[in-house]
């Protein structure tokens, strides 16, 4: 009944991988070297580990939310190496080497990224649950399309859900971000 | 300073939010922590043969299971229902136990069968796949219609006939009477169908037992935390309530399904005991899907009875309502209390009468999710005066128009007393459909509209318009009604001996911005900065025992509160002013954040007289020191904001596909404090109200299993789903609280799929089609074209 997120990607009960082997697999620890919001990081984790519950709970970076497990929802994304990824859709593993921007570290020695003050300007958030996702797919949005139409806003925010706004204000937060950003031709994330 | 209030002040909690830095419950971590992962049935309805823990309880990492057997031994209850409704027949309502977990016998898909406590959250569940267990599958009933009908599957023994009770409103014998005479009558078969709340932010729940000092804290997603202290407490694990605390963090969105106390609350409480650690669950969403309270869920018949001018002479309703396996809450009066009480509408309908029978099925709990009945009832009321008015030709809206409630304001016009026991405060009907059918210019419209149909495109226009009871409400009249809590709220004005202000609510924000609302009354209020004032809620330790957040309440009740507080800190500084300006009390008035003699420029400021408030030197005989107050606001009356919601569809006939063209509304939640909240909240309620009627449906399969039990196959609103909206207000102030407010979280739902199921039969009226299921999907409305 219950779909699992690590079962999406190594599912126990594919007959190409033993019980045994299973284990060994999803227990084995690795490695990894990332940069995390300008920040090196050195870590073990484990095989199975998901880049999301590296993010939140060996570094701590709780910005970065849990919607769902499904990859549906959009609350855990983050930028890796320049785009926008659901963290909750790859290994830590597979972040070996790569520069993540998450939530934190959009702002710039205290000053909120454009996007951030657009959503505060335009009311772009209730309860905050979306929002850390909300915001870096608009990064990753407004970095290959700085001058989005409401459609192309309404288009590239489809991955991501939001329960309280009805999308309204997020759409406004976005546009406010894209005028704002244009003006000060901020430097893209 | 210029007035605060009706300023669209930008939030003041917003940079946690958007700099990533806001708390919820999972984000915490306690030292020691354990997780727990909970095994839940696969079937909807089975008996337990064997359960072994074994093998699983030898896993490294693997801390502690505990099962059904282990719950039943300690002498822990099962979870409260706080409603109860009666039958008809005077007879006590059926109340089965909800047990933490499931001994015999599994009653839904998701009934918590064992907890299991490792190390980490992989273990646990690593360790779920080694319980072993054994079901024999029982036959199961998932719609409630089926459920009350003889030989269905029997949920609970002490309910053979499924039948939780039969609740009955109105007057029987004159509105029979009535329909009987009435020119024409309009009827109706439809359900309102099961919704899941899917707030984004999972529920999640962290008990954390401190041996040395013998306290529980328990962390949260709550609506709620006093309420869950008080039912977990009291209810379920028999602990003396000042030895609990209960925090509720910032909490990722509710809309109902966040209020009632689960299972989940009370096991790792218990269990933090158990084992000496802290415990922490986290739902992953496809448990949410099957666990979290579910909304709506009806299957109704209703009939509306006209004159020949087209007045709506009598209104009847019979309702099957679900409420799943076990009672959830508040679930017993939302299909009763919140819905055949607001069977009235806007109309002047004189006879009424509504019989709901809340049925057990092997189903999630139902229930209140945003709306919380009150949608239900707006769905029969505008889709029987729509079809109604289809059917007898008078257009949608002068056939509103005909049957609305005169204006009356409440101070100079009484309230209007409704056929279904409701008084409503005060109102102007017309004006929100007269402005909504301006803003659309309904007029032009159906010009378009037939010029459109010759090009053979299908546009359409539906009109809904709604009241809803909230503020909810008085305590001796829900207590009357069945309620087993009060409905008050608590707030303590804590004034700081520089001047500086906090304020702890028993309110509870989970996205409605209180934090810059209720600061904004309190900073208006006092005549200081906003920055000078804080706003407190979700911890039990420090905010007085108040009653939280749901059906709209905050405002009215929770603000109400915080007024009187305030009112009672001016009424003691004054005293002290008087003593300091050497003036009588009388002599005195208050503006601009001081206290000035009338008629001259002595003046004393409001941090002034905080200060002496606490260094009483020069101080007043006999008053004693301090300036900190505390109240509980219980209203007079439940407030009722009410509003016209029109939406313009084009419908695809090749397709079915439904294209949302605009969405135009105009409501009247009395008084606004901040229009840049109120507009939002207007929004994020009408997307979930087109989420009804274009998208959502939880399916529950002839095996009990839930098929659309994750992101994948239940249909959330995307952005792309759905327009920008055009929404304005009337403002009808609420004549009985301080505030004159009325409440603006749930109209947003309430108003819209009706209106958004209109505009689509408006635009297939050349098909004369008479009704279409929520949701309305390509497919349904294709094959309705289609008369298939
Ligand atoms: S948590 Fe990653 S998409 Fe939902
Ligand atoms: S702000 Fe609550 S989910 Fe988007």
């Amino acid at each position: 009944m219950q779909v699992s997120s690590f079962n999406l990607i190594i599912s126990k009960e594919t007959h190409l991988i033993t019980n045994n082997s299973y284990h060994n697999i999803v227990n084995m620890n690795l490695s990894i070297q990332v940069e995390v919001n300008g920040k090196k990081h050195r870590s073990t984790v484990e095989a199975r580990q998901l880049l999301v519950y590296y993010l939140r709970d060996q570094l701590r970076l709780t910005g970065t939310h849990i919607g769902c497990d499904t990859s549906s929802c959009g609350a855990c994304t983050v930028i890796l190496d320049g785009k926008a990824v659901k963290s909750c859709t790859m290994l830590a593993a597979q972040a070996d080497g790569c520069s993540i921007t998450t939530v934190e570290g959009l702002a710039q020695n205290g000053e909120l990224h454009p996007i951030q003050e657009g959503f505060r300007e335009e009311h772009g958030l209730q309860c905050g649950f979306c929002t850390p996702g909300m915001i870096m797919t608009a990064v990753d949005l407004l970095n290959k399309n700085p001058e989005p139409t409401e459609t192309e806003i309404r288009h590239a925010l489809e991955g991501n859900f939001c329960r309280c706004t009805g999308y309204h204000n997020i759409v406004k937060a976005i546009q406010y971000a894209a005028t704002k950003m244009k003006e000060k031709e901020v430097a893209h994330v | 300073m210029c007035s605060l209030i009706g300023q669209a002040v930008k939030r003041v909690e917003d940079k946690r939010f958007i700099t990533g830095k806001g708390k919820y419950t999972d984000d915490i971590v306690l030292p020691n922590m354990t997780y727990a992962y909970i095994i839940r049935s696969p079937y909807a309805h089975a008996k337990i043969l064997k359960l072994d823990t074994s093998q699983a309880l030898a896993m490294e990492g693997i801390v502690a299971i505990f099962t059904g057997e282990d719950i039943a031994k300690s002498g822990v209850n099962g979870v409260p229902c706080g409603w109860q409704v009666n039958f008809n027949t005077g007879e006590t309502m059926k109340e089965p136990p909800h047990p933490l977990l499931v001994k015999d016998k599994v009653l839904h898909v998701g009934d918590s069968v064992a907890i299991i406590i490792a190390e980490s959250r992989a273990l646990a569940k690593d360790a779920a796949e080694m319980v072993e267990i054994e079901y024999e599958e029982l036959p199961c009933v998932t719609d409630p219609y089926k459920a009350i009908q003889k030989g269905a599957p029997v949920v609970h023994d002490i309910a053979p006939d499924n039948k939780c009770y039969v609740w009955e409103l109105g007057d029987r014998q004159k509105t029979d009477d009535y329909m009987a005479k009435a020119h024409h009558v309009t009827s109706l078969e439809f359900v309102n169908q099961r919704l899941v709340p899917n707030a984004i932010e999972p529920r999640a729940a962290i008990g954390d037992y401190d041996e040395t000092n013998d306290r529980y804290t328990l962390y949260t997603s709550s609506q709620n935390p006093h309420l869950i202290r008080l039912l977990m407490c009291a209810f379920v694990l028999g602990l003396p309530e000042h030895k609990v605390r209960v925090i509720a963090p910032d909490v990722g969105g509710g809309f109902g399904s966040k209020i009632f106390h689960y299972v989940e609350e009370a096991l790792v409480t218990w269990a933090s005991k158990q084992i000496g650690r802290p415990v922490k669950w986290t739902a992953e969403r496809s448990e949410s899907f099957i666990t979290d309270a579910h909304g709506r869920d009806h299957v109704t018949r209703a009939e509306m009875g006209f004159d020949k001018d087209g007045k709506i002479m009598a209104l009847r309703v019979r309702t099957a309502a679900n409420l799943g396996a076990y009672l959830s809450t508040f679930s017993t009066c939302v299909p009763t209390y919140l819905h055949g009480t607001l069977l009235q509408g806007l109309y002047t309908t004189p006879a009424i009468h509504v019989e709901v029978t809340g049925a057990f099925t092997h189903t999630t709990a139902v229930d209140a999710y945003r709306g919380a009945g009150r949608p239900e009832a707006t769905y029969l009321l505008e889709r029987l005066v729509e079809n109604g008015a289809r059917e007898l030709g008078i257009d949608p809206a002068e056939l509103r128009f005909k049957n609305f409630i005169p204006p009356f304001d409440g101070v100079n016009q009484p309230g209007y007393q409704t056929q279904v026991a409701l008084q409503y405060d005060s109102g102007n009907y017309p004006a929100v459909l007269e402005r909504a059918l301006e803003m659309v210019d309904y007029k032009n419209f159906r010009k378009e509209q037939e010029e459109a149909r010759k090009n053979g495109k299908y546009l359409g226009i539906g009109i809904s318009t709604y009241i809803e009871a909230c503020g909810i409400a008085p305590s001796a009249v829900v207590g009357s009604l069945g309620a087993r809590a009060g409905l008050f709220e608590s707030a303590q004005v804590r004034i700081q001996p520089t001047g500086k202000v906090s304020v702890y609510t028993g309110s509870h924000s989970h996205g409605q911005g209180h934090e810059t609302t209720f600061a904004q009354v309190v900073a208006d209020k006092l005549g200081i900065s906003m920055s000078d004032v804080e706003i407190v809620h979700g911890d039990s330790d420090s905010v007085a025992f108040g009653m939280g957040t749901y059906g709209s309440r905050s405002l009215a009740v929770g603000g109400s509160a915080i007024v009187k507080s305030i009112d009672k800190v001016l009424e003691k500084g004054a005293k002290i002013a008087a003593h300091k300006l050497e003036a009588s009390v009388d002599d005195l008035e208050y503006a601009g954040g001081k206290w000035t003699v009338k008629g001259t420029d002595k003046s004393i400021g409001f941090g002034d007289i905080a200060l002496t408030a606490y260094v009483p030197h020069d101080y007043p005989q006999g008053l004693e020191p301090g300036l900190d107050f505390s109240s509980f606001y219980d209203p007079a009356n439940f407030t009722y904001p009410y509003g016209a919601h029109i939406a313009v569809v084009e419908v695809d006939i090749e397709t079915g596909k439904v294209n949302l063209k605009r969405f135009v509304a105009c409501d009247d939640v009395g008084n606004i404090i901040n229009p840049m909240i109120v507009e939002g909240q207007i929004h994020g309620g009408v997307v979930q109200g087109i989420g009804q009627a274009l998208f959502e449906e939880a399916i529950y399969d002839d095996n009990g299993q839930l098929l659309t039990g994750s992101y994948m196959d239940y249909t959330m609103p995307r952005a792309d789903d759905v327009p920008s909206f055009e929404v304005d207000r009337t403002i009808t102030p609420c004549p009985h609280n301080p505030l004159g407010v009325k409440g603006a979280g749930e109209a947003g739902t309430i108003g819209s799929a009706p209106a958004v199921v209109n505009a689509v039969l408006d635009a297939l009226a050349p098909f004369n089609i008479k009704d279409i299921k929520m949701p309305l999907t390509p497919q349904r409305v294709w094959k309705a074209i289609h008369g298939k």
